[in-house]
């Protein structure tokens, strides 16, 4: 990042570069989901049209709601933990900061180059888990009590999947850094053929499937929606948050929801990159400086392809019992992804 | 893995239905600037043809909560035929319903034996004050214009007159 687009920035340029794009990397896609698959998209599925009266086809509807939320009275109940209260959303939109910190937009548009970028971004993925419980707890609330303790629950057995799924991508690119895990894949070629590059979507289609599957858990969207069940525990551990602290839960579900699927997009589908056959590079270095404004696009792009899988099944699908889900995942998506580990390996030592 | 196939069925349905909303329109209307026209038996509000109410009370005590107010006083009318007494008639003082209460169970319509009471789709008439739903008879005889002409229940039945 220190030379973007060919000038030099100085350190403190730098920082605060990295700082407003990590704000406008996580609001940006949390913003846009929120408005296009969750406003409009679930409305079209409907059959209705949704917001349509603020500004042209109800665009400004968030910002309205944002309005709302922050006018509303921040209500923390009498017998509640304040002071974990006050903090548990908190630490769940700073693991959304966290993980995107790792996230490569481009050759060099990343905020660090991180040597295990994968299991950093794996590892810190699970401390929403911590808000999550500490939110359930602090409410002094049974319903929150419940719903944080089924997130916990939900989360740890859905966090093994989604790392061994990983796993395979890890073999295959030899690498844990998403930066390099994004050249293998776009300098790589499908038996000699390198239109394509080679995504890993293609080699580990059931990698892929099993990491959607769980970060549809992780993110407790509907099929997995059990901690927050509006129907039976009224938003579980959400129930005593109001207004501004509310509104942060909000943001950083569908942040972290853009967060997961560019990390998806990253593992499986070649990230900011383009195929690198098509302009004659050969490696990381030759990659035209052009990319650091065309990649975050195009990361973009799939991100939002990605989130609309998620949604749109979010959309379709009644909830899991808690015990079929727990099922799911313990006796199908963890064996699927332990057998998906050993034939990754072995082709990986054969060819 | 036999629910894999229902499964994609699921998601194909939600699609097609997403593609039909954008390209023919929702099932939906924009309300306050398209307004769908009611069913014709719609009930929505009840009104009043005042000339045919009695002031019998039928409607008033099969009311299950007790929503609508009728006094009323005895009057002298000229007689039907030449040379004939006066009539007695019992002129509306006061016929009150209290739409806050009244739950569109349409009993009071069903007994009024001089046919009164009419239903009307008419459904706009919102306040902001719940005791303004107190709707005296000017109001509830200008909803009559609103009752649309009552259908045939069976070929051939006679209708109900306005």
């Amino acid at each position: 990042m220190s030379s973007l687009l060919a000038v030099e920035i100085p350190y403190w340029g730098q920082s605060v570069l990295r700082v407003l794009g990590g704000l406008v990397a996580v609001l940006l896609p949390a913003g846009t989901i929120v408005y296009l698959f969750l406003f409009k998209m679930m409305s079209f599925m409907q059959s209705r049209l949704g917001p349509m009266e603020a500004g042209p086809y109800g665009s400004l509807q968030l910002v309205a709601e944002v309005g709302k939320w922050l006018q509303k009275e921040d209500i923390i109940p009498d017998k509640a933990d304040r002071k974990i209260f006050k903090i548990a959303p908190v630490v769940v939109l700073v693991s959304t900061f966290l993980l995107v910190a790792v996230l490569p937009f481009g050759p060099d548009a990343w905020f660090t180059d991180f040597e295990t970028g994968v299991f950093y971004a794996l590892a810190v993925s699970s401390i929403s888990v911590l808000g999550i419980l500490m939110a359930g707890w602090a409410s002094a609330n049974k319903y929150s009590l419940l719903g944080g303790l089924r997130a916990a629950g939900q989360l740890i057995a859905y966090e093994l999947p989604m790392v061994l799924a990983v796993v395979g991508v890890v073999i295959q690119a030899g690498t844990m850094n998403l930066q390099q895990i994004v050249v293998a894949q776009n300098s790589g070629a499908i038996f000699g053929f390198e239109a394509l590059g080679n995504p890993f979507i293609l080699t580990q289609f059931v990698g892929f499937v099993v990491f959607m599957i769980a970060i549809q858990a992780e993110l407790t969207q509907t099929p997995f929606d059990m901690p927050i069940a509006e129907s039976e525990l009224v938003s579980g551990y959400m129930t005593e948050y109001s207004g501004f602290r509310f509104l942060i839960f909000f943001i950083s579900e569908f942040a972290t929801a853009g967060v997961f699927t560019m990390i998806a997009a990253t593992l499986f589908l070649g990230g900011w990159g383009v195929p690198f056959a098509w302009f004659g590079w050969t490696g990381i270095d030759d990659v035209s400086n052009w990319m650091n404004l065309v990649g975050p696009v195009i990361l973009i792009t799939k991100m939002l392809l990605l989130t609309f899988i998620v949604m749109w099944v979010r959309f379709s699908y009644p909830r899991f019992r808690e015990d079929q889900l727990q099922r799911f995942a313990w006796k199908v998506l963890i064996p699927v992804s332990l057998v998906n580990i050993m034939v990754t390996a072995v082709f990986k030592v054969v060819m | 893995m036999a629910k894999v196939p229902g499964l994609f069925k699921g998601l194909g349905v939600t699609l097609s239905t997403m593609a039909r909303t954008l390209t023919k329109g929702s099932n939906t209307v924009q309300y306050p600037h398209v307004k769908e026209a009611p069913p014709i038996r719609a009930r929505g509000v009840i009104a009043l043809h005042q000339d045919n109410c009695t002031s019998c009370m039928l409607c008033s005590r099969s009311c299950p909560d007790w929503c609508i107010y009728i006094e009323a006083h005895k009057e002298l009318a000229p007689p039907r035929r030449e040379g004939g007494k006066p009539r007695q008639v019992n002129k509306l003082d006061r016929f009150d319903i209290d739409f806050a209460l009244c739950m569109y169970c349409g009993i009071c319509v069903e007994v009024c034996p001089f046919d009164a009471l009419f239903w009307s789709p008419e459904y706009e008439y919102s306040e902001p004050r719940i005791t303004d739903l107190l709707h005296d008879k000017t109001k509830l005889s200008e909803w009559m214009e609103t009752v649309p002409e009552a259908p045939e229940l069976e070929a051939g039945a006679d209708k109900k007159k306005k």
